[in-house]
């Protein structure tokens, strides 16, 4: 790393962090409800309008921690972890980036191609133009394909990553997932490879 | 998307005719266009709702029957009736046509019809007239005005151009506010044979 090591994370990095968790989350239960076949079509309607605003608003998140990453200090590796290990959590980390910037990007244009070319109405608030593509059914059931496989990639990343953390936490205790959480009061100027306290 | 029926016949007649022939259109006098139409199949009932940022979903109704009678020298008594079928409703998207038959918006399954019964024909230019009723539609029933325009009169058979605006929240229909507008502005011509 040519950029010196930091021992915690800065603030809007754990806030980002954890807003692009939450919304990622909900919009895969939301993805998931919306899509049943035997759902009411009014709840529908109004279930993908909510699931089209979130996505706008975690692409924005994103684009901004992709931003953010670029400038940022970089975290030490976890105490003890062997540069494979390392290596995997680098990759885990940015492909999870990555997708959040693509599964919304791959929504956004499956409401661009739609033939049914329902606006976006980001939150009631925004009208998000179209992306430029020419709609069809069949453009829209590709679009709509590439975003469902890699939202349930995410979330199967998302389960590694959550699990690597408790692993960490649980079987390590080398303090990883605390200074994601920020729990301890001076994060800045506790070294991560200090035991987890009690306080915590 | 209520429909409206709409004939009002009636009233450009007896406006039209009193005053003067000098539209393009035969404004037929009044005891030549009096008497009791039946709407036919080749009248054209269109909609058009606008949407947020432009454009919107135009459609129309395929099915529906009505009748009117002109009554040129009455014409608050002159009558409209009209019923439409919501099922028939076509928008040139099948999905979007499947989404307005449920119970999202038309609940065409259990309300098949929709209907229009004038109680009120007032005179508003000397072809044109303001038609007044109620309009029934999912189980609701409401005032509603449509303003009617004589297109064309052939001796037998009478043409009007109808045009109206409903607030489909009156009728428990508003799903998709406010991306897409309250306003259904109804667009039809309306022909009638003499029944």
């Amino acid at each position: 790393m040519s950029r010196q090591s930091a021992s915690a994370y800065d603030p809007l990095t754990i806030l980002l962090h954890w807003l692009i968790a939450a919304i990622i989350l909900g919009q895969i239960v939301l993805g998931f409800v919306m899509t049943r076949p035997s759902i009411d079509p009014a709840l529908q309607f109004s279930l993908f309008q909510w699931h089209k605003s979130f996505g706008m608003l975690v692409l924005v998140l994103a684009a901004l921690r992709l931003l953010h990453s670029l400038i940022r200090v970089r975290v030490a590796p976890a105490p003890g972890a062997s540069r494979l290990e390392y290596m995997a959590a680098r990759f885990v980390h940015a492909a999870l980036l990555a997708l959040a910037l693509v599964v919304p990007f791959a929504g956004w244009m499956i409401a661009s191609v739609s033939p049914l070319n329902i606006p976006t109405f980001a939150f009631n608030l925004v009208v998000v133009p179209d992306l430029p593509f020419a709609k069809s059914d069949f453009a829209e059931d590709v679009w709509t394909t590439v975003h469902t496989v890699l939202a349930y990639t995410m979330l199967a990343l998302v389960l590694l990553h959550s699990g690597a953390a408790l692993y960490h936490h649980y079987r390590r205790h080398d303090g990883v997932l605390q200074r994601m959480l920020r729990l301890r009061r001076s994060p800045a100027e506790t070294p991560v490879t200090e035991v987890p306290t009690k306080e915590l | 998307m209520t429909r409206m029926p709409v004939v009002f016949a009636a009233l450009l007649l007896s406006t039209a005719l009193p005053t003067t022939g000098h539209s393009a259109t035969n404004i037929p006098s009044l005891d030549e266009a009096a008497g009791r139409y039946a709407v036919t199949p080749s009248s054209d009932i269109d909609f058009a709702i606008d949407q947020i940022g432009g454009g919107g979903i135009r459609g129309k109704f395929g099915t529906f029957s009505g009748t009117f009678d002109l009554k040129p020298g009455d014409l608050a008594h002159s009558m409209v009736n009209f019923t439409l079928k919501p099922a028939s409703v076509s928008t040139g998207q099948g999905r979007i046509d499947a989404f307005l038959r449920s119970a999202a918006v038309f609940d065409a399954a259990d309300y098949n019809v929709i209907s229009f019964k004038s109680d009120r024909v007032v005179q508003t230019g000397p072809e044109t007239a303001r038609v007044s009723g109620i309009l029934t539609a999912k189980g609701r029933s409401n005032p509603e005005s449509f303003d009617v325009k004589l297109a064309n009169w052939n001796g037998k058979a009478i043409g009007f151009d109808v045009t109206g605006k409903i607030l489909r929240s009156h009728y428990a229909m508003d799903v998709g506010e406010p991306i897409y507008s309250n306003v259904v502005q109804f667009n039809m011509m309306i022909e009638g044979r003499r029944a």
